[in-house]
């Protein structure tokens, strides 16, 4: 029996409820090609928030995705706390120096108030506009990056790692300024009109800290962050490793979690057991020299092993689709997913 | 171990006991069984142990041909750094020329340097797709370096690293400790 066409907020919902809508829902998370779309350059395009707009709704229909992805570049938090970004032509904008140079400093550093960043109103201009263009009918995700994550962009790695096993003090200081600024940015964006948020934690995953460790610091601050969070919210590893810490991952109040390519997507969708939706995970980096029939491939694949019975949302693994990806190859996923993915579904 | 690691023995402390470590780290790493976190502290201790008995600068050390390692473009380091730990800790001098060096300043200071083993580290892929300009202008300057590459680009496209005209791609610190030891055998 044929489902009646829904909108792709409804799509999503009942994904998100473990029930099958009418067909698998697509979040192809395209940002920067937006500039592409409008002929700008990457640094032009991000100086508006209403090119971001125009460039969304012009992916969303290329694309036929499922969702609003008014997401900037993850350096625009550390921009909002003084730090400077680095642009290129064909990559999405990086962090430069790190903002904290001795761990001492992280007592005097000053939480942005996100009102009083320039920046940060550029995104929420962007969500507004997007969700009056989306008219309730297309999800709008808002993106934070976890307080538990940012000190990667703050300090760098290696200097947050010392931080982390060997300075607990200060590191319970980092995240408790980090956790109010996240607090704040992520309903700012809620407020706008965003219908959920993109927790980008990458650090949680296994591949970068062990789960015994994690339980005692990114899984506490999670529960922490997004109890404060005045809506649904996404947990994203950005393609680190997910299985070790499922079980952990249910219990932070998250609905849904992004998978990485490096497991199998029909294994991490049965140890989420219906608790956990899940996002993913077709492998951005490789699809840049894939054909159309490679993503007609992988796009059947994923369709087999996570669809059946929702709870399931086609995308990539990382949550950014790179620059360098052809539009084609972004064509020949959009309709492999019509042509597998409509419910009951017929894939072996 | 006592035995093994005195003053007097320090690369037969290398091969016998920090090497296999960091090797066993390595296959840990590929099993999705270890964190990066602990692969930093492993190299960092491992590091420390050999700069014991065999300190940087140590005429030991030395007689290999000049190695460097670089974060190209951005700063994310901390594969850098891992993996001259690694290095370190076999008993290798390495320099370290640091992160955010455009593909100009990587030619200039590898030519310079009259590098023989260049190993080359990225996190974003378009910093990984510019180490292909970066790698045949130093080739052409210096026909018989050799260039190892690594870094997530790498490990989720395997293709990736032939693409650029590397000679060698590292999935782990150990890796590249093993493809150093290929390029050098016999140097020490």
């Amino acid at each position: 029996m044929m489902t009646a066409t829904m909108t792709p907020l409804e799509r999503t919902l009942t994904a998100l409820g473990q029930k099958e809508p009418d067909r698998v829902p697509f979040f192809l998370l395209t940002t920067m090609h937006g500039a592409k779309e409008l002929n700008l350059s990457i640094r032009e395009y991000y100086s508006k928030g209403e090119n971001v707009i125009k460039g969304q709704v012009a992916l969303q229909k290329k694309y036929d995705s499922d969702c609003y992805y008014p997401f900037f570049y993850a350096s625009a938090e550390t921009e909002a706390w003084g730090g400077d970004v680095i642009y290129i032509n064909d990559g999405p904008p990086n962090a430069g120096r790190p903002i904290i140079s001795e761990h001492q400093e992280i007592e005097s550093i000053e939480v942005p108030e996100v009102a009083s960043c320039r920046n940060l109103e550029k995104i929420t201009e962007c969500i507004r506009g997007l969700s009056r263009e989306s008219a309730g009918k297309i999800p709008v995700i808002g993106v934070v990056m976890a307080p538990f994550s940012v000190p990667v962009m703050q300090m760098g790695f290696e200097a947050y790692l010392d931080l982390m096993y060997f300075e607990p003090a200060l590191f319970e200081t980092l995240m408790k300024k980090n956790q109010q600024f996240c607090v704040e940015w992520a309903n700012t964006q809620l407020e706008a009109g965003a219908h959920a948020i993109c927790y980008f934690d990458p650090i949680s995953s296994p591949s970068c800290v062990p789960p015994e460790l994690y339980r005692k610091t990114g899984y506490r601050i999670a529960k922490g962050t997004i109890a404060q969070i005045k809506g649904p919210t996404a947990t994203h590893l950005a393609s680190g490793r997910t299985l070790a810490i499922i079980d952990d991952l249910a219990t932070t109040g998250t609905a849904i979690v992004g998978a990485s390519a490096l497991e199998d997507i029909g294994t991490v969708k049965a140890a989420c057991n219906r608790r956990l939706s899940v996002l993913g995970n077709l492998n951005g980096i490789a699809m840049r020299r894939w054909t159309p029939a490679d993503a007609d491939a992988a796009v059947r694949d994923l369709i087999r092993k996570a669809a059946p019975g929702g709870g399931f949302i086609l995308s990539d693994n990382h949550g950014e689709i790179p620059w360098q990806v052809p539009d084609g190859v972004l064509l020949a996923v959009s309709r492999a997913v019509k042509k597998y993915g409509n419910y009951p579904l017929d894939v072996r | 171990m006592k035995d093994t690691c005195s003053a007097g023995t320090p690369f037969r402390c290398l091969e016998t006991l920090v090497v296999p470590a960091l090797e066993e780290v390595g296959r840990r790493w590929e099993r999705g069984e270890v964190a990066l976190s602990q692969i930093y502290m492993s190299g960092r201790i491992c590091e420390e142990i050999v700069d014991t008995m065999l300190p940087p600068g140590d005429p030991r050390r030395v007689n290999q041909p000049p190695m460097a390692i670089v974060v190209l473009e951005d700063h994310h380091t901390l594969g850098k750094r891992i993996v001259l730990s690694a290095l370190r800790a076999g008993g290798y001098e390495v320099t370290d020329y640091g992160s955010g060096l455009t593909v100009d300043q990587l030619v200039e200071r590898t030519v310079r340097g009259k590098i023989s083993i260049l190993l080359i580290s990225t996190l974003m892929l378009p910093a990984a797709l510019r180490a292909r300009e970066a790698i045949a202008r130093i080739k052409k300057e210096l026909p018989g370096i050799k260039v190892i590459v690594g870094g997530a680009p790498f490990n989720f496209d395997p293709q990736l690293w032939k693409e650029v005209g590397a000679d060698a791609m590292g999935r782990t610190a150990s890796d590249a400790l093993e493809i150093v030891g290929t390029f050098t055998a016999g140097a020490r």
